[in-house]
């Protein structure tokens, strides 16, 4: 057989997913069983010692999991893939996997709310500190980094704010102080932007938004590069012996494969964050459409920026493909087939014209989630970042006029129909009593 | 020829069936015990420890030199190569006079010399690849671990065969 390299479309539909071995069945069986027989003593003793692959409990490993496993790692063009039950749990195994109570990571600060807290409360109570650098100076990242810092992490496409993170900058400033980049690819997804290309080591879903597409099911995923050198000596998790599987060195006996195989057998193992075969096969039925629903939600999410751009009640849309963008240049760099579908914009009239938009909405969704085929709304300061205090919120970037669209795959013209009727309102509930007609 | 694609590494595989090991480990936490004990009990290659330090691995039989196995097992389809970089030259001298038609540089084991040297004698020759990982690329083990094993096929593979024990 030649050598031939397949395209982006063709691996979104085949990675991971040939025909059935055992039966011939062309989509991917669901296998819903929590264990799987040994062959043999032998076989058993093999596989527990991770001589041999193979499946032995589904919370460490199930083969319609690894089918969208390895079908992330070939999107992502990354050596290998762990699900987990959600984004949030990839994020949380990704550092559990490279820092311990004692050391440091480095963050911008722009970043989903739930990541702001889980890095700054959940994992401070754990004796992991993080520091969250505002700004998109990659400069004043690189000050952060301290002699103790196992990863520097960043989101493609930061939620809200819909900063562009310099990538290749980044991940350079990390590699100078022998640290991988871990990136949270969710807003861009693989069709759009994949960050392994411009030097990221670790990528992390939410597998529940664009993955998955639909708004079905929770889920999440890391892949990973295989070209940082996980046995240089800054991770002792990877390069010494492991009291946690019999002192094992993971880096001596598995080389590249290090990362990937210690998030599986300790951390996944440990924490239990797996995906449910469920799940997994929900999200290998979005990938196949990944590629084509990306350019769709990219086409209506111009439309619609635009729509906005051009309306009074509208204070400031923040699209990045946009030329008074801050972020035209980054996005035109890693973004090049579109900024996503995910964006804001801030209306005139502050908190209770954002509060009359949203109540007079008919066909886009008001709730806390993104990356459906159906068009979603949210106005953040009251949702997704409450949680923050005033300081954070500031630091996030997240104003009380803000509303967040994530923009779905319907007829743009009844998108538009809808969001004049809820900019009407807000012009109402802004203006002063007596004044509308 | 030095092979350098996917498919040319299948081909090697498929057509190969004895493997020798040169610096096999007895040692169970060592890489060179994982990948023989994966080649061993996978029962797809047949692979035999070279090392003049052990009488056997796990029942099979240990041969002291290339030229030992040779004498008594015939030439070897494959050299696996398990030592540091600067013994690599002398191992693949004693390859190339022991018949080898193919031989294998594991992670890290690179010597340009070892490498003109095999190639120059007419043996297939991989570099800085696990025999291990590529093997499970093929039969399925790679996929099994949610790694990418890069491959894409609408053609139903061959159920491997399974050890079925007779009711009595």
């Amino acid at each position: 057989m030649r050598d031939h390299t397949f395209g982006f479309r063709t691996r979104a539909l085949h990675a991971g997913t040939p025909p059935d071995p055992a039966t011939g069945a062309r989509a991917q069986p669901i296998y819903l069983s929590t264990s799987f027989v040994f062959d043999s003593t032998e076989h058993a003793a093999e596989l527990f010692a991770l001589r041999t692959y193979g499946n032995i409990y589904s919370r460490i490993g199930n083969p319609t999991v690894s089918a969208f496993e390895e079908r992330m790692a070939s999107l992502e063009g990354g050596l290998g893939a762990v699900a987990t039950a959600s984004g949030l749990a990839a994020q949380l195994s990704a550092i559990l996997c490279l820092a311990q109570s004692g050391d440091h990571i480095v963050s911008t600060a722009s970043l989903y709310g739930g990541t702001v807290t889980q890095f700054t409360v959940t994992l401070k109570r754990m004796g992991i500190a993080c520091t969250l650098v505002a700004g998109d100076d990659p400069e004043a990242l690189r000050a952060a980094i301290l002699p103790n810092t196992k990863l520097v992490y960043a989101e493609t496409i930061g939620n809200p704010l819909g900063n562009v993170a310099d990538l290749s900058a980044l991940a350079a400033i990390a590699h100078e102080n022998g640290v991988p980049f871990v990136v949270d690819n969710t807003f861009a997804s693989p069709a759009l932007c994949r960050p392994i290309e411009f030097g990221a080591d670790v990528v992390v879903h939410s597998a529940t938004k664009f993955i998955g597409g639909h708004g079905t099911v929770i889920g999440g995923v890391m892949v990973e590069s295989g070209k940082f050198p996980w046995g240089a000596g800054k991770h002792p998790l990877l390069s010494e012996p492991s009291p946690g599987y019999h002192n094992m060195n993971f880096a001596e006996t598995f080389g590249e494969y290090a990362f990937l195989m210690r998030a599986r057998t300790e951390i996944l193992r440990d924490t239990g964050a797996a995906l449910s075969p469920m799940n997994a096969f929900m999200l290998i039925q979005g990938l196949e459409t990944l590629p084509l629903r990306m350019a769709a939600h990219v086409e209506n999410a111009r439309i619609i920026a635009n729509f906005l751009r051009g309306r009074e009640e509208v204070a400031w849309v923040n699209y990045a493909e946009l030329d008074d963008s801050p972020y035209r240049e980054l996005a035109a760099k890693y973004l090049p087939s579109g900024a996503g579908a995910v964006f804001t914009f801030g209306l005139r009239g502050g908190r209770e014209a954002g509060r009359a938009f949203i109540e007079a909405l008919e066909l886009w969704s008001h709730l806390a989630n993104v990356g459906d085929a159906k068009s979603l709304v949210i106005h953040p300061a009251s949702t997704t970042h409450q949680q923050l205090t005033d300081a954070e919120l500031q630091a996030s970037g997240v104003t009380p006029e803000m509303v967040r669209l994530s923009v779905g795959l319907e007829d743009p013209g009844d998108l538009i129909w809808d969001l004049e009727n809820g900019l009407r309102a807000a012009a109402r509930a802004a203006a002063p009593a007596g004044v509308q007609a | 020829m030095i092979l350098n694609t996917v498919s040319q590494r299948r081909d090697l595989l498929a057509r190969s069936r004895t493997v020798a090991m040169v610096g096999a480990s007895a040692n169970v936490t060592r890489p060179s015990y994982f990948v023989f004990s994966y080649l061993r009990t996978k029962g797809l290659l047949d692979v035999t420890p070279i090392n003049p330090a052990l009488r056997e691995i796990d029942g099979v039989r240990a041969y002291p030199s290339l030229e030992a196995y040779a004498a008594e097992r015939g030439a070897p389809d494959i050299v696996d190569v398990f030592r540091k970089a600067a013994d690599a030259l002398a191992v693949t001298h004693e390859a190339i006079a022991a018949g080898a038609r193919a031989i294998w540089y594991q992670y890290g084991v690179i010597n340009e010399e070892a490498i003109r040297t095999a190639d120059a004698a007419g043996l297939d020759v991989v570099v800085d690849r696990c025999i291990k990982v590529e093997a499970a690329r093929f039969d399925g083990g790679l996929a099994i671990g949610g790694l990418n094993s890069g491959l894409i096929s609408a053609r139903r593979a061959r159920p491997q065969p399974v050890r079925t024990r007779t009711a009595r």
